[in-house]
């Protein structure tokens, strides 16, 4: 399948870290895209929670298998171990509590992938540096009084996270401006400055 | 498409229709005996239903459409008492969601019904005369039970989809539970895993009028020639508001009065809602047996899926290879939003497929059965996709 020039940049990196014919949860799943991406060239048996109703009700009329749910409230409801895969793609600043979101995440699936935006990026240091404002950028237009965005994080406090709920870092990806993957071999710190997003395969 | 001759609604139809109905039928003789969950053992009984479409050679397209309280098989073809459009005509026929000219769709009339199915108007075989209150009580897994062994006499093992709203949502729910295996994919509409207090307290105000009317002779009245209409139309009018919303109402008929400039200082049916409501009440009359709205409404009140499975929801569900489609409307107080969500939930804890959808409507309960676009594209992009998960449909 072509990949249409709207898919998201993060989509393409998780979908090539989901083994075929897998068992996928897609938290915060939005239209369905990335579950649709998942399906047609993956083969993946997929479902979604997304938390706006008009979201929910577009992906079931695209034949979808897909929830309206919240993923700091509804993700209890999920037994253990019921997908392989649990994602959360752009999600996590948006919940109320991240640490125990990515917990669940890891209890409903063997593995997590989240992505996220990098607010260690240059470019929002510089903002708040030389603005002296919350920054605002072409990527996350919000200002900060009516942003979804409670929970920003850095990929370094993301990394930290990791540790405090048990994960292990399986795979990590950053991406820059351009959507083009970081070099793998740079540290952390490298990356927690020019990765404008990152995301991650953890595991138990 | 079975096109039944229109004839004048009236008492003799009525009965007419529940002993010798505008319909197919299927005799279940002393050898298909049905257990009910009352421990009777029914027998024989028939089951009337309609059937639009052609069943396939591997008989891999059927979808059972299962009616609520108050309707009928007749959901897709003229109905012979009212004359009235199929009930469902919306979501059912040539090119709609559950289409016709691909799918084979059956409807049958539930066990305890009156349009041709054994009910409390059919004749006792025993007696020759009705049954009446003689019959027992049917619950929603009996009425399942009826629907499976008619299934069986289709010759079809597995129903593509089982699809329904209020009752017939609750007889869905009762497929995908207890026939987990002969159902590829369920669609539940307006309804919940258990009928609520509130729900039992308003069909109880039901059975209650039906009961008091002098003309309901402890049940026997087709014998004695006459017919409970007084208490049967105040059912159906206390009923009818539970299926509307206030703002519905209030948009419809606001404080209007009827035909008059002024009130009249009367018990008359001043306002626009109150005639409407009369009407409402003594048209259903003229179409439903008054027994049945008591059997039917008992069924609806005993149904409590968790119940039987000792208060878990979720093992009613548990390694089921069903697809669900849930869908529940903002402004339906009767099944409200929250009674679909816990059947949700327990979908995802039993790791079942579910979708479940929420249609933002002013209209109450009754939007399942009126025109609401964003339903029908859910359901049809549900069953498409079911449709091609099943081979029915091209990639």
């Amino acid at each position: 399948m072509s990949i249409n020039t709207t898919t998201r940049v993060d989509f393409d990196v998780i979908a090539s870290l989901v083994n075929p014919g897998a068992r996928v949860l897609d938290v915060g799943c939005d239209d369905g895209q990335l579950l649709e991406l998942l399906q047609n060239t993956k083969n993946v048996d997929g479902r979604g929670v997304e938390l706006s109703q008009k979201g929910v009700n577009e992906c079931v009329a695209r034949g979808l298998s897909v929830i309206q749910g919240d993923a700091d409230s509804d993700l209890k409801y999920y037994p253990d171990d019921g997908f392989d895969y649990v994602i959360l793609s752009q999600t996590l600043q948006a919940t109320r509590n991240p640490k125990n979101v990515l917990s669940e995440l890891l209890r409903i699936g063997e593995k997590a992938i989240v992505s996220f935006p990098n607010f260690g990026h240059w470019r929002m240091r510089a903002s708040l540096l030389v603005n002296g404002r919350m920054p605002v950028t072409e990527e996350l237009p919000y200002s900060w009084y009516d942003t979804p965005n409670i929970h920003f994080c850095t990929i370094n406090d993301f990394v930290d996270m990791t540790k405090e709920v048990g994960a292990q870092v399986e795979t990590a990806v950053a991406l820059n401006a351009l959507g083009q993957r970081l070099g793998f071999n740079m540290p952390w710190g490298f990356w927690n400055l020019f990765g404008q997003q990152a995301v991650f395969l953890l595991r138990r | 498409m079975t096109k039944p001759n229109k004839a004048p609604a009236g008492n003799d139809q009525r009965s007419q229709e529940a002993t010798n109905p505008h319909s197919p039928v299927v005799d279940f003789g002393a050898d298909k005996p049905l257990r009910l969950d009352s421990g009777v053992v029914l027998s024989p009984f028939r089951i009337a239903y309609q059937s639009y479409g052609e069943l396939n050679s591997d008989k891999s397209n059927a979808i059972l459409i299962c009616h609520a309280l108050t309707g009928d098989q007749h959901v897709a073809n003229v109905h012979p008492v009212t004359g009235k459009n199929g009930w469902w005509e919306t979501l059912v026929g040539p090119g709609k969601p559950v289409d016709t000219d691909r799918f084979f769709v059956i409807c049958s009339n539930v066990l305890g019904g009156c349009l041709g199915s054994t009910g409390p108007a059919s004749i006792n075989p025993a007696t020759g005369a009705p049954y009446a209150l003689d019959l027992s009580i049917i619950t929603i897994a009996d009425m399942v039970r009826a629907q499976a062994m008619l299934v069986d006499h289709f010759g079809i093992k597995q129903l593509f989809a089982v699809v329904g709203g209020s009752m017939g949502g609750m007889q869905v729910l009762e497929w995908a539970s207890s026939h987990s295996d002969r159902v590829f994919s369920a669609v539940a509409i307006a309804t919940g895993a258990r009928h609520s207090s509130q729900n039992i307290a308003f069909h109880e105000v039901g059975r209650q009028a039906v009961m008091a009317d002098p003309e309901w002779k402890e049940g026997r009245y087709l014998e004695q020639g006459t017919i409970p209409r007084k208490g049967l139309s105040v059912a159906r009018m206390a009923a009818h508001i539970t299926y509307l919303s206030e703002t519905a109402l209030h948009r419809k008929f606001g404080r209007n009065l009827q035909d008059r400039q002024n009130v009249t200082f009367g018990f008359d049916a001043d306002f626009q809602i109150e005639s409407y409501l009369r009407h409402q009440g003594m048209s259903f009359v003229d179409r439903f047996d008054p027994n049945s709205y008591l059997y039917m409404t008992r069924a609806m009140d005993y149904f409590d899926l968790a119940a039987e499975h000792q208060g878990r929801l979720a093992e009613a569900f548990a390694g089921s290879k069903t697809r669900f489609c849930i869908v529940s409307f903002t402004s339906d107080w009767l099944f409200p939003t929250s009674e679909s969500r816990t059947v949700a939930h327990a979908l995802n804890a039993a790791g079942a497929s579910v979708s479940f959808v929420e249609i933002e409507t002013d209209r109450g309960h009754d939007a399942f059965l009126l025109d609401e676009p964003e339903m029908f594209s859910a359901i049809n992009g549900f069953i498409r996709s079911a449709a091609r998960a099943k081979g029915l449909l091209q990639p």
